[in-house]
């Protein structure tokens, strides 16, 4: 039997290690392959998107490099896995770097969690709160096969000081808080995106990247 | 739901090996950073944080071969510091499976550096080491002041205004080493922890002094600390670090269980 390929888009933007070698230590019979060619991308069974830095440099090069036409290429047919900036991308605005129109796949935006974050609920009410929003927090989920085998409220490692927000609440396949409520997962038919590290998130992370490996992108 | 405070025990390494002697229980050969490293990813780290001393440029190597092997079998954030000073020696880390890189005396020689790395790879892999003294006296306001070469060179560097300054040029998080407290075992320095905690806008980790699980706890409840940095108390299998998350836990500190 011949092995599946998943491609994991590399534009430039980061670390690209820890994605591919936790895909890598989850796949039995798929090939991890980090690329930029548009040809190998699109030959691929399942497609990542990662991303790290700032928006206006990942939507710099993905609009350079013509990224943003396999993907919607991708989005048509092929699973397709959005990682924090890869996921905001996804969206129709941010506006870090004093606004970047986005990839419009997922209608909402992007937004800075503010300078003067104070948390409204909880254990840690009425305290201020740090940005970048860095360390494990929970994912209230939203039924999905992504979330197999995961349980409920599962913490997983974030590092973003900007956050999503969906007009369709449809789309939204996760919930996180902090300080406000904001979109930890989207998605639509075969298309998955998140706002946390997988591969940075121990076994729900490893599970996730998992299912995602054996996910015929039907929701 | 909320926003869980990080447990990171830390690890000196030099050539590719941990040194200080690591003793668990149940291991003989603890010099093996990947078998400590997936130790602690098994008994629930939140992070790994690695101090390379290594003085060489050969041994260097050895450092990045080694992040390289654990960042295939560990998958929870990495940090390595010691030794960074240059772009390159930060790519090299980061694309050796390094999740972030702290930055302590070159900073001191170049504040410039700070900005620029974080420019480069993005504030979120750009934490910022910073070792500090108490220089008040008793009865004076508290003042802390920046040494080097392991607490033993003054720099005149007031510690709250350089925590300050480095996070506007782009480090993303503080680690806060107590050069007072360190190895002394009788907890943080809980003012110092508080008064970086309160004067930045990113999060702190507090190092240096613990010597029990409560001193861990304080430096969450009193010092406002959103991760707590410890070695010797897990290295000698005084405890678990999934022991310090229940304590913390009973506190009533949100920690990933």
């Amino acid at each position: 039997m011949s092995s599946k390929i998943c491609a994991v888009i590399d534009y430039g933007m980061g670390n690209l290690h820890s994605a591919s070698k936790a895909l890598e230590h989850v796949s039995k019979n798929t090939q991890v392959i980090v690329t930029s060619d548009p040809e190998t991308i699109l030959k691929a069974d399942h497609v990542v998107l990662p991303g790290v830095g700032a928006m206006r440099d990942c939507m710099g090069e993905i609009l350079r490099l013509g990224v943003d036409q396999v993907v919607a290429e991708v989005a048509k047919t092929k699973p397709l896995l959005g990682i924090c900036v890869g996921m905001q991308a996804m969206m129709d605005h941010s506006e870090e770097n004093g606004g970047v129109e986005c990839l419009k796949y997922f209608p909402g935006k992007v937004q800075f969690f503010g300078d003067n974050l104070i948390e409204t609920q909880g254990t840690q009410n009425g305290e201020k709160l740090k940005v970048p929003h860095m360390g494990w927090n929970q994912v209230q989920q939203v039924a999905h096969p992504m979330w197999q085998k995961i349980e409920d409220n599962s913490r997983f490692y974030f590092v973003h000081s900007y956050y999503v927000t969906a007009e369709n609440e449809q789309h939204i396949q996760g919930r996180g808080h902090y300080g406000k409520d904001f979109v930890a997962a989207i998605g639509q038919d075969n298309v998955f995106a998140v706002q946390f590290h997988p591969e940075k998130s121990h076994t729900a992370g490893l599970q996730l990247l998992e299912n995602f490996l054996n996910w015929d992108g039907q929701a | 739901m909320g926003l869980a405070k990080r447990i990171i025990p830390c690890l000196d390494v030099e050539g590719g090996r941990v040194v200080k002697g690591v003793q668990f229980v149940d291991i003989r050969d603890a010099g093996d950073p990947v078998e400590v490293a997936k130790r602690y990813d098994q008994q629930g780290a939140d992070e790994i944080t690695f101090l390379d001393i290594t003085a060489s440029h050969e041994g260097r190597d050895t450092t990045i071969h080694m992040v390289e092997a654990i960042a295939e079998q560990v998958f929870i954030p990495l940090t390595v510091g010691g030794g960074i000073r240059a772009i390159e020696d930060i790519r090299n880390m980061l694309n050796a499976g390094a999740d972030k890189v702290s930055i302590n005396s070159a900073a001191i020689t170049n504040p410039e550096f700070v900005r620029e790395a974080a420019e480069k790879f993005g504030s979120q892999c750009i934490v910022i080491a910073i070792d500090a003294k108490k220089v008040s006296k008793d009865g004076e306001a508290n003042k802390w002041e920046i040494f080097t070469h392991g607490g033993r060179k003054p720099t005149g560097i007031d510690a709250v205004e350089w925590a300050i300054k480095m996070t506007g040029y782009g480090a993303g998080e503080v680690l806060l080493t107590s050069m007072d407290k360190d190895g002394v075992k009788t907890g943080f320095d809980i003012e110092l922890t508080r008064a970086i905690s309160d004067a930045v806008n990113v999060p702190v980790i507090a190092s240096g002094g613990v010597g029990n699980l409560q001193h861990l706890a304080d430096g969450v409840t009193e010092g406002k600390a959103d991760a707590v940095l410890a070695a010797s108390i897990f290295h000698f299998g005084e405890h678990t670090v999934g022991e310090a998350k229940a304590f913390m836990a009973e506190q009533g500190i949100e920690v990933r269980l």
